[in-house]
């Protein structure tokens, strides 16, 4: 909406209209046709939105509200309406259970080993391919490191258990290496290392498009500066490459802090049961497994909604630091 | 990304000519990536493809030593592995035509706010839903409310449009030129036939990357499968590689006791590779087109 102001077209259409009014009131009128004018006229753009915003309202707010039950001592029998309030209860118990603080370790724990490893592994692999000069080999390299992106968890899982499981091939070797029987997929002390080689396997190629954009966008004449004055490869790498593509490194590492508390569930979730749930146990995964199977709904629900608000501050706060300290931030 | 036409690789003067260890280097490098994206789909394929006892134990090798088709046999003639690429297929299919359609449509809609009152409002609304959104639970009980458990519509409409796709979708449209869409109102053509007309066809790039986005997701979900569908007989195909590959549940009745059964591990490997071949398939197609895409979203996004 043009705001107090009404827009030349508007005024013009609504003083070609017959009937003159006040001219006191005129400005009103005007703005108030004009506005059911405009309306009218976007008739066929609000039939298109409806579909969408339909959508958007039943399935992305409605379960908002339906946070709600994170103060309820919910049952499904009773429904939303009739199952009891109990104001901070479900929170307070979040602080206490045994089981929510093993997960949020185990969450943290997580993310932080993708923050240091998952994360710079496209940034080393994009560096690689952008100083590579032959075009066709960059291409062909590509195409088959983004592959495995589109591969789905089920599949990725089920390939690395043909691969690490007890009767995979890498367990045989390491078998006949060690002398004893290895199964990667169900040893607890790796987990962490199997989950975060997984990622850096599935996404390490398809993150390395947004980096090698970016350094297209390096110009070229500061590579040429630097080389005549005598900076090689590595040097231009760091003082060009790297400060050229910083805000977009910033702004992806603002949305990887942002779901710090977020460690893909898919992928968790088809092995907790294999190693257990002390190493495995994700926040995700305890919502899914105390609330959907263990009907302790309140409690699931609130987990959940915390885990969602401080998603939100982390991204907020992490964008507002990086616009402080001269960045640009993500919004 | 820019790509030069011309196919030389053409090395800038100022980059020097590097020295032999590090071109040596950098060529062993991207050889062991390369190697270690392939290798597991290839080992698997070829594992799919083993009679009895073929692989020889702790073996990295691809090539069997007996071929056989016996794996393959044994899954398709189950029924259960049919049955759940079917239903995989359809779920596909109907719903990447359907959040396709209502991406476009919305993000037509929504293309320049200044012409739909209330247009922004909803725009954010849109938004708001990446930074964000509800947890399971109340997802979970909502679809429950609804009474779409156990039916296909709860694998398609939880996750019917991605606010990302949307973005994607009308950054491309606000680059058409304003003119060609104003040059057709003149001329008195009605908001559906410019959409239908002009703009869908001048995206077919972008439409045919957020259709990749969209199909990939609908064939590799699994998460609203899990929850939302107790009936096994609903499962895609997902749910029944995680069933039987995962958690080990033997898979096919014997069809003929008088035969060896073929290995297990092959037949794990063939429901992978079913449900793997159809990515296969159509990634090379529309591969050209993604990083225009996915760059488009994230500029504006």
């Amino acid at each position: 909406m043009s705001g107090t102001t009404p827009s030349s077209d508007v005024s013009t259409t609504s003083t070609s209209a017959p009937p003159e009014p006040l001219p006191a009131l005129r400005p009103v009128l005007a703005r108030k046709r004009g506005l059911r004018q405009r309306m009218w006229q976007a008739r066929w753009l609000y039939l298109f939105i409806l579909p969408g915003f339909v959508y958007f309202v039943v399935f992305r707010y409605v379960p908002l509200l339906g946070n709600a039950i994170a103060w309820q001592d919910y049952s499904p029998y009773l429904g939303f309406s009739g199952s009891p309030w109990v104001a901070w209860d479900n929170f307070a118990r979040l602080l206490t259970d045994p089981e929510v603080a093993n997960a949020v370790t185990n969450t943290l724990f997580l993310s932080l080993l993708q923050i240091v490893f998952a994360f710079p592994a496209p940034l080393l692999l994009a560096l690689l391919l952008n100083s590579i000069a032959g075009d066709r080999i960059k291409r062909v390299v590509q195409s088959i490191v983004y592959l495995p992106h589109f591969i789905g968890w089920v599949i990725v899982v089920s390939i690395w258990q043909a691969l690490f499981g007890g009767t995979g091939v890498v367990s045989d070797l390491l078998a006949q290496i060690t002398g004893s029987p290895v199964n990667l997929m169900t040893n607890p002390d790796t987990f962490a290392i199997l989950i975060t080689s997984q990622v850096i396997w599935k996404e390490v190629g398809w993150g390395t498009i947004i980096f090698l954009a970016a350094m297209t966008l390096v110009p070229t004449e500061r590579y040429e500066a630097a080389a005549v004055d005598g900076a090689g490869a590595l040097r231009r790498i760091w003082h060009i490459t790297l400060p050229g593509i910083s805000t977009v490194i910033v702004l992806l590492l603002i949305l990887r802090l942002g779901s710090v508390l977020t460690v893909g569930f898919e992928q968790i979730i088809l092995q907790q049961d294999a190693v257990g749930a002390e190493v495995a146990q994700v926040l995700d995964t305890f919502v899914y497994y105390r609330g959907v199977l263990g009907g302790d709904w309140g409690l699931a629900t609130a987990a959940g909604l915390v885990k969602g608000v401080i998603g939100t501050a982390l991204v907020l706060g992490a964008n507002w630091a990086a616009k402080r300290f001269g960045g640009q931030g993500a919004f | 990304m820019s790509r030069p036409r011309t196919s030389s690789p053409a090395r800038p003067m100022w980059m020097g000519r590097p020295s032999f260890l590090v071109t040596v280097l950098k060529a062993v490098v991207l050889s062991v990536t390369v190697v270690v994206m392939l290798y597991p789909f290839l080992y698997v394929i070829a594992g799919s493809f083993a009679s009895s006892n073929a692989r020889s134990e702790g073996s990295l090798s691809l090539i069997p030593t007996s071929f056989s088709l016996d794996a393959y046999a044994s899954v398709l003639s189950g029924g259960i592995v049919t049955r759940a690429l079917m239903v995989s297929i359809g779920v596909t299919v109907i719903g990447t035509l359907f959040s396709v359609t209502l991406t476009i449509l919305m993000a037509y809609g929504l293309m320049s706010t200044k012409d739909v009152p209330g247009g922004r409002v909803i725009l954010y609304l849109v938004l708001f839903t990446m930074l964000f959104g509800a947890g399971i639970i109340p997802n979970y009980l909502l679809v429950r409310q609804l009474g779409l458990l156990d039916t296909y519509a709860s694998l398609i409409l939880p996750g019917a449009i991605s606010a990302f796709n949307l973005v994607v979708v009308r950054n491309f449209f606000m680059n058409i030129p304003r003119e060609i869409l104003d040059c057709a109102r003149i001329d008195g053509a009605s908001e559906w036939r410019i959409l239908s007309m002009i703009v869908v066809p001048l995206s077919k790039g972008v439409i045919a990357v957020i259709a990749l986005f969209y199909g990939v997701a609908y064939w590799n979900d699994f998460f609203n499968a899990m929850i939302y569908l107790n009936d096994t007989a609903k499962w895609p195909v997902q749910l029944v590689l995680n069933q039987y590959v995962l958690q080990g549940s033997p898979l096919t009745p014997l069809q003929n006791p008088a035969a060896p059964p073929p290995p297990a591990d092959a037949v794990q490997m063939v429901v992978v590779v079913l449900a793997t071949v159809p990515i296969l398939i159509v990634y090379p197609f529309i591969q050209r087109y993604f990083t225009k895409g996915v760059l488009t979203g994230a500029i504006k996004g």
